[in-house]
């Protein structure tokens, strides 16, 4: 829970330290984040990808201290503009909320309160952070929902969430999430409830606003055509924990974990033969309590012969291959690129 | 808004025309279709032994001869604009809106009605006023303190509240209460406001208490059940990631939310007491519109068992319109559809 003595503030804007996030039930502790630790600057995107249940959402609300005070039990380390946020009071983290870091959810219509307009939801979000008169923050809230693109803002800050379309709902939740210029942005699922026409603008407008606000940014989804498009770079959870992590050409062009493999290969793609098929992962995403043995993949995982029966008795490591690049498996860093240039890669390409 | 109102009260009247008809139908139609008689009809207005010629005059004088369809007219038209029962020398007129008169005492419906309001209005506000706080009051403590001895003692008390009916409640609470102890009036002693108002408040504060109770513990349940859900909506999340505290979010953003399907159920349960909190009164004996139709129906009272049967509804139609308007006033999504 608290600081580990030794500890000190990293370079980095954002940095976590074997973050685990745990929830006691009566079935057993369901461990959703497991030793999570990543690094991210300012004016940079992270991207985290995983399927549901691999413990993408909890890390983000883990960050926002919404776990805070709850159930779970929260050990490791985040550190957030030179500040441990693990170890700080609900208060002191409840004062971050908003304005130093900010989030935009998965379904815009509800996640915003449907007895409220827009309008005073946004004024809410600012004047929790600023004095200011109601006046003042409704003028910021007109021109909030301009610079986000929502047409005659002055006349819409009044119209209630149902009354927007889901595009125009998602823009109007950015404006909400931006109206205090947080540091640190955190998009969860930014773009899954929306029709894919405004899936494009609306990762076009993330894009346009993080280089205004020259805020670092997590994407968090399923989508890795999202990532593609807007992240730096890319870490892959599995499990609660991190599987692979690297720059998205790392990810995209040099992938080495089976589980990243499969992920491309679930993605449906127009320059892929029609004859062709996807190459789904086999089975469901693992229990968190009862995580199975070694490798938390292998049940699930084609090559889990190569290992040499490691697999299933031991925790591969998350190890550096090249130049930053991470990967959890316990094939060696030579077979996995192996099986990537001459099975996996010739059948994702298009003839 | 103005548009949503109209069309609510347009609905409104319609459904207590409805109403009446299917009151009709109950009380003159299903007897004439199972094989009643004019003449028997006639017979339950003019006492036990009467004349051939007394029960033919009663089916002139009620027209009861007439097709049915006629006779549903003048039944409707005696509510919304009066009848006049006058056939020769005799006199009888029944303003609207007329139910008819008593077969007991020969009064007309409507004002013996009027008479017994007071006495349920009184029952049912003090008491929707002291279940709707504590009701509401006890679900939120609860929900908030989910799981610990508080919510698990105040669910125990409600599953009490709302599994032990009245008659044994309020039975329980005259015997300790006002015959053992003595502090409160026993039953039949209540007294209307006008004539002495600390005698009225006595003789309802048993009442009062007994049929809070029951909905108390209905409330302190839905409210419980509401917050509960409502705590884990999405946008409660939101709230919380903006930053606001969290006494913010419960009252602001949850509190909202929780209390709008509340006010829907409270609205319907005040007015179906207004027609006559039936176990209350007769437990109590407050001369009631409860006790009033109990009484009718043990005394075969046809038209007043008809008279209370039409006030009820048209209670709950009129509870059932204020609920829908407020309901658009609390939730901008209703105002679409």
């Amino acid at each position: 829970m608290t600081t580990a003595p030794g500890s000190s503030a990293p370079d980095s804007f954002l940095e976590l330290r074997d973050l685990r996030i745990h929830f006691p039930t009566e079935d057993g502790v369901v461990k959703s984040v497991d030793g999570l630790s990543f690094k991210l600057d300012r004016g940079k995107t992270l991207g985290i990808v995983g399927e549901s249940g691999s413990g993408k959402s909890v890390t983000s609300l883990g960050i926002l201290g919404l776990h805070k005070g709850g159930r779970a039990k929260i050990s490791g380390e985040i550190w957030l503009d030179g500040e441990e946020l693990v170890g700080a009071s609900v208060d002191h983290v409840r004062t971050l909320r908003g304005k130093k870091m900010a989030m935009i959810f998965q379904d815009p219509l509800s996640s915003m309160h449907p007895y409220y307009t827009v309008g005073a939801q946004i004024i809410e979000a600012y004047r929790i952070h600023h004095k200011v008169s109601k006046q003042v923050a409704r003028k910021h809230a007109i021109d909030m929902l301009g610079r986000v693109g929502i047409p005659q803002p002055d006349k819409r800050v009044d119209s209630y969430p149902h009354e927007f379309s889901g595009g125009m709902r998602q823009r109007a939740m950015i404006a909400m999430a931006l109206s205090c210029d947080p540091e640190l942005l955190i998009a969860d699922e930014p773009t899954t409830a929306l029709d894919v026409t405004v899936q494009a603008q609306i990762l076009d407008l993330m894009l346009d606003l993080q280089r205004e606000f020259n805020s670092a940014l997590i994407v968090i989804t399923h989508d890795l055509g999202v990532v593609a498009e807007l992240s730096d770079d890319i870490l892959v959870m599995y499990g609660g924990r991190c599987v692979e992590y690297g720059s998205a050409e790392d990810i995209f062009y040099r992938p080495e974990h089976p589980y990243t493999w499969g992920l491309l290969g679930s993605m449906p793609r127009l320059d892929r033969e029609p004859t062709e098929r996807l190459m789904p992962i086999k089975g469901s995403p693992p229990s968190l309590i009862n995580v199975p043995t070694g490798c938390a993949f292998n049940p699930r995982c084609a090559y889990e012969g190569r290992t040499g029966g490691k697999a299933t008795t031991e925790v591969p490591q998350l190890a550096e291959t090249e130049g930053g690049h991470l990967v959890r498996c316990h094939m060696p860093p030579a077979e996995r690129r192996a099986i990537w240039e001459n099975e996996i890669k010739p059948m994702l390409e298009s003839t | 808004m103005v548009a949503f109102i109209v069309r609510r009260v347009i609905a409104a009247v319609l459904m207590l025309a409805v109403v009446s008809a299917a009151t009709f139908a109950i009380f003159f139609l299903i007897p004439r279709a199972l094989g009643q008689t004019p003449e028997g009809m006639a017979s339950r207005y003019v006492g036990r032994d009467a004349t051939p010629e007394a029960i033919q005059g009663a089916v002139k004088r009620l027209h009861l001869d007439d097709p049915l369809i006629v006779q549903y007219g003048r039944f409707a038209k005696g509510i919304v604009a009066g009848e006049d029962y006058s056939l020769g020398p005799r006199k009888a007129e029944c303003p609207a809106p007329c139910f008819g008169y008593s077969f007991n005492n020969n009064q007309p419906v409507w004002p013996t009605l009027l008479d017994r309001l007071p006495a349920t209005m009184s029952l049912a506000a003090g008491a929707a006023i002291l279940w709707l706080i504590a009701g509401v009051s006890i679900g939120i403590v609860s929900a908030l303190r989910r799981g610990t001895a508080l919510d698990r003692a105040a669910m125990t008390v409600a599953l009490a509240g709302v599994s032990l009916p009245i008659y044994f409640t309020g039975l329980v609470s005259l015997s300790v209460f006002a015959y053992t102890l003595g502090i409160f009036p026993g039953g039949g002693t209540y007294t209307s406001i006008s004539e002495n108002p600390i005698a009225w408040f006595q003789a309802l504060v048993l009442p009062w208490i007994t049929l809070a109770f029951l909905y108390a513990a209905l409330y302190a349940r839905l409210t419980r059940a509401g917050m509960l859900e409502t705590m884990g909506e999405d946008y409660i999340r939101t709230a919380r990631a903006k930053g606001l505290k969290e006494s913010t979010v419960v009252t602001k953003h949850a509190l909202r939310a929780t209390l709008t399907p509340i006010l829907t159920i409270f609205g319907l349960d005040v007015g179906l007491l207004l027609g006559g909190a039936v176990l209350t009164e007769s437990t109590f004996s407050i001369p009631g519109v409860g006790k009033l139709v109990i009484d009718a129906i043990r005394g075969n009272d046809l038209p007043v068992v008809l008279g209370v049967t039409m006030f009820a509804a048209f209670f709950i139609v009129l509870a059932n319109l204020i609920v829908d308007i407020l309901y658009a006033v609390v939730d901008p999504r209703v105002r679409l559809s």
